[in-house]
């Protein structure tokens, strides 16, 4: 118990100790307390929740689900007090404990309670909340139900420790974590060797990426000669010339290649989709809160490095972000078309829609980006788990063993539908505004010196286009024309309905605390508070109303032709396949020429060529890649243990052979094999030696 | 006193753990000489430590690394030759030979 | 600074030197050589005694008293516990090392070894004189390793903590009883 006072009065001391410092940021209007002193609570709750659900949890009440959602709820309810507090009087603090001090470097830990991470904070744990509260429903009676809860309250800590880190080093922590934690939880159903491929997957790609991160963080952190964030946003904000400015290239595109992996960014991106095979609530937080956003909130974290106002750092790598976002947004889209299993859809549709916050990070759209972010998180986890709620209901993840459950799940069918809506972006739900934001900000940075935005921008309404499509034809295919699975599919129980309206609601409003011209908070609560993370950011002031008008007719007229195309024909599995197959039923055919103009027009060359070639290139080039560096290193394995077995036994044998002709005596030295060895490398040894003397 | 021999009586000890590790039959034995081998890189480290007068005693903070690895090593090469002897019922270092290519 | 062969022989320092290096080499001859494999353990006591005292006799305390304690007090007591564990033959045994056929390439094996790093460290350092020291404090060692060595410290002791889990993972019966 003492040990834990004084513990507690260590962190009141630093915490104080580093107020102080912070103090240059306390302006009028900011706040601080002990409510937002005692910000870690929202770090430690889940992981120490974490480790008690692992020894305690089978023997609790709800086998250990009870305790993850109590702490996990604690954090949305003190995300949701501080959000509320930087709203109305805006939240500024970092305190921290040294845990050690070796030589003179401080190795620090820390709680950032400022407007970005606050966000994260709000997100985590109300998206998390709701998702907790589902899984309740969705795991009832899985096989490892307390283990299950045990990885995803490591998961939802994990992503707290990433984002509540003042310095580099704990994020990498948080950044390890929430990868370790999202490998236990995509092989959760491990007894299937293809989950057990796609958490290897899913682990290998990202440990590439965090292979860049790590050398990133090292050169950043060597150049400022510290791993602060405070220290080197600063040296940034003064525009010194100096180690930093001379690597920033390097550094700032080895931690963007780590941000592309977490976040899933072509050509990093193929971990994603395969990360389905962990249980749809998993799915659900990995793509909308957790894990997925922390890349883009790396960025949003070093925003003032890669904005570079002063044009000596990371503004090179700031046109390679908006390419690779670009790319990512478009040629993704195409690969929700093509999908049968609704959570391939939705997981290629994440990618999309990660693309477009990464492209507005690198056009210096700090709040748009971040906005999106925050929309993002409440409808995609919305659609998840109501795709969720539909394969419990089907037992099938394909959308060709669905069809008309409108009428058995009205709730998951109005709920999926309101995350449609703000996804593709119409007008009032959350989606309109923050990709309209998006757009805006592509236009803008591209009328002000950045000619790629230019481009991008058209990439992203040609990709607003598609997200309307798929969109359409996952909600055509799987709620509408008539059921094809197996049994009576019911309506899933209060447990996971019940978060599905909660999201539901935040999905359709949650793009009101941004809208340009007329209130916009979000803007105030994450980019003037903290002058060290906005810095350098372009809001849009008002509607960019041609570019709103040009989307939304854009985005209607695909839901128009999708629904051509899906809806009325999603009647049986039969005539939707003749798309496919064609020619088979030529009479129908005929009656339908319109239709076959948009499949010959529309459908086949985005279906037929322009998708089928992303995913080829997708399946066969990187996946490729991938496979070859593995078929790689099982060659040169296999060329070791052929050169062990033919050179190194070949030359035993070749010795033996002679000596035995000669006698046998040096054959009969070697008796024992391992001292055997131990003589030869010796003699190896002493051989180099002399030759190195002779030489 | 000179840096050299130290590192005679070094070298004198290392030959002899080597010849040790190669005639020894009995895996305890062997081990003992693998000893006699870091006894000699030990003196070795803390004699050239001396002589460079190394203001950071880099030699002598390494030989007490390797004191330390030493007694890893034979803890766990002790618990191996238990299990083998558990398996074989013998230590003799003869025995083992599943190590063939 | 060099030192002729006749000065050499004046020092106190090296008569002790002396003394020390005599038993060191003799008991690593006999830890190798020996039938009896209780005396070969015996003498590896001795050699390893001869080399902790050259250590004082260099002025490094601290490492010296750690072979000691290490050595001497643990790994000496492990060998002799895995001996009587393992029933190694006790007493006058012929059969501890292999037979002469191996002992000699081994015995020359060694010996070009020894006379290839010998004739090395001759060459290189002769007569080097070490300069007049002062023993190492251990508070300086003690400092140096929290602080400038702290990273392969804090891996020596993961190694440790892997060994000791390795060693109780080897060691524990599996077969199930548990009694």
């Amino acid at each position: 118990m003492h040990l834990l006072a004084s513990f507690a009065s260590q962190i009141i001391l630093a915490a104080e100790e580093h107020g102080g410092e912070a103090g240059h940021a306390a302006e009028p209007g900011i706040t601080s307390g002990v409510l937002v002193e005692w910000a870690w609570l929202i770090v430690v709750v889940p992981l120490v929740a974490a480790f008690l659900i692992a020894f305690f949890g089978a023997k609790s009440k709800f086998k250990g689900w009870l305790m993850a959602w109590l702490s996990i709820g604690f954090v949305a309810v003190y995300g949701t007090v501080l959000f509320v507090m930087n709203a109305t009087e805006g939240v500024l603090y970092s305190g921290h404990v040294n845990i050690a001090t070796i030589g003179s470097f401080e190795l620090e830990w820390g709680w950032m309670v400022d407007g970005l991470s606050i966000m994260m904070y709000f997100l985590v744990g109300v998206v998390g909340f709701l998702v907790f509260t589902y899984a309740k429903g969705y795991m009832e009676g899985d096989v490892r139900f307390t283990w299950f809860f045990v990885s995803f309250s490591l998961f939802a800590g994990g992503m707290l420790v990433l984002v509540s880190a003042p310095n580099l080093i704990q994020l990498i922590v948080g950044w390890e974590l929430v990868g370790v934690a999202s490998y236990l939880l995509i092989g959760h159903y491990w007894e299937d060797f293809a989950n057990v491929d796609a958490a290897n997957k899913a682990f290998m790609v990202n440990k590439v990426a965090d292979a860049a991160l790590f050398i990133g963080a090292i050169i950043m952190a060597l150049s400022v000669q510290s791993f602060r964030f405070d220290d080197i946003i600063d040296v940034v904000v003064h525009g010194e010339a100096g180690p930093l400015s001379q690597y920033a290239f390097w550094a700032g595109l080895m931690i963007f290649i780590g941000a592309m992996g977490k976040s899933a960014q072509f050509p990093l991106h193929v971990w994603l989709p395969d990360a389905m095979a962990g249980p749809t609530p998993v799915s659900a937080l990995m793509h909308a809160a957790t894990m997925v956003t922390a890349g883009v909130y790396l960025l949003g974290r070093l925003f003032p490095f890669y904005i570079d106002v002063s044009g000596l750092f990371g503004g090179d790598v700031r046109n390679i972000i908006i390419v690779i976002g670009g790319l990512t947004l478009f040629l993704t889209g195409f690969l929700a078309i093509v999908q049968d299993d609704i959570k391939k859809v939705l997981a290629y549709s994440t990618v999309s829609q990660l693309g477009y916050m990464v492209a507005a990070m690198g056009a210096g759209a700090y709040t748009a980006g971040l906005f999106h972010l925050f929309t993002h998180a409440f409808f995609k986890a919305l659609l998840f788990l109501g795709a969720g709620s539909v394969i419990h209901a089907v037992h099938s993840n394909n959308m060709s063993d669905m069809g008309g459950l409108r009428k058995y799940m009205p709730r998951t069918f109005w709920t999926f539908v309101v995350g449609t809506l703000a996804l593709i972006g119409i007008f009032p739900f959350a989606g309109f505004f923050s990709k309209d934001e998006i757009l805006a900000s592509m236009q803008y940075a591209g009328a002000h010196g950045q000619g790629v935005a230019n481009f991008i921008l058209v990439l992203g309404i040609l990709g607003a286009f598609v997200t309307a499509f798929y969109m359409t034809r996952a909600v055509a295919l799987t709620f509408f024309g008539e059921y094809k699975g197996h049994g009576e599919p019911h309506e899933s129980g209060p447990w996971m309905t019940w978060p599905l309206i909660g999201l539901g609601v935040f999905a359709a409003i949650g793009g009101w605390v941004n809208i340009p011209g007329v209130y916009t908070g979000f803007t105030e609560w994450l980019a003037t508070r903290n002058p060290l993370t906005g810095m350098g950011d372009h809001h849009a002031e008002s509607f960019n109303w041609p570019l709103v008008f040009i989307t939304s007719g854009i985005v209607i007229l695909s839901v128009v032709i999708g629904w051509r195309i899906y809806g009325k024909d999603a009647e049986t599995q039969a005539e939707r396949d003749s798309f496919r197959i064609g020619g088979l039923w030529p009479l129908w055919q005929n009656l339908y020429f319109i239709d076959e103009f948009y499949m010959r027009g529309i459908v086949r060359p985005i279906k037929g060529a322009i998708a089928q070639a992303v995913l080829w290139f997708d399946m066969r080039v990187i996946d490729g890649v991938v496979n070859g560096i593995g078929l790689g290193a099982i060659k040169v394995a296999d060329g070791v243990r052929s050169a062990d077995e033919y050179v190194v036994d070949g030359v035993y044998n070749a010795t033996g052979a002679a000596t035995g002709a000669s006698g046998g005596v040096l054959r009969r030295t070697f008796t024992g094999r391992i001292q055997q060895y131990a003589a030869f490398s010796f003699v190896g040894v002493i051989v180099i030696a002399v030759l190195f003397i002779v030489l | 006193m000179t840096v050299v021999q130290f590192a005679l009586v070094g070298t004198a000890l290392f030959s002899l753990g080597l010849y040790g590790v190669i005639t020894r039959k009995n895996a305890v034995l062997v081990l003992a000489s693998v000893e006699l081998m870091l006894a000699a890189v030990n003196i070795n480290l803390v004699a050239f430590d001396v002589y460079l007068q190394d203001p950071l005693y880099s030699g002598q903070i390494f030989s007490l690394f390797i004191i330390a690895l030493a007694a890893a090593e034979v803890g766990i090469g002790i618990a191996i030759i238990l299990m083998i002897y558990r398996n074989r019922q013998s230590a003799d270092v003869d025995e083992l030979k599943a190590m063939r290519g | 600074m060099t030192v002729s062969i006749a000065d050499w022989f004046k020092e106190t320092a090296n008569w002790v030197f002396i003394l020390l290096a005599i038993p060191t080499l003799l008991g690593a001859w006999r830890t190798v050589t020996s039938n009896n494999i209780v005396r070969s353990v015996l003498y590896l006591v001795v050699s390893l005694g001869g080399a902790a005292a050259m250590f004082l006799s260099l002025g490094a305390a601290f490492v010296g008293w750690t072979v000691v304690l290490v050595y001497i007090g643990a790994v000496i007591i492990l060998f002799l516990i895995g001996i009587m564990i393992t029933r190694a033959p006790l007493g006058m045994k012929a059969e501890l090392s292999h037979a002469s056929n191996v002992r000699m390439p081994a015995a020359l094996l060694s010996l070009s070894m020894f006379v290839l790093v010998a004739w090395g460290l001759i060459d290189a350092f002769s007569n080097t004189a070490i300069e007049p020291f002062e023993p190492t404090p251990t508070s300086d060692i003690a400092n140096l390793i929290f602080s400038r060595f702290v990273v392969p410290f804090e891996v020596v002791s993961i190694v440790l903590l892997a060994a000791l889990i390795g060693g109780i993972a080897l060691a524990r019966r599996d077969d199930g009883g548990g009694a």
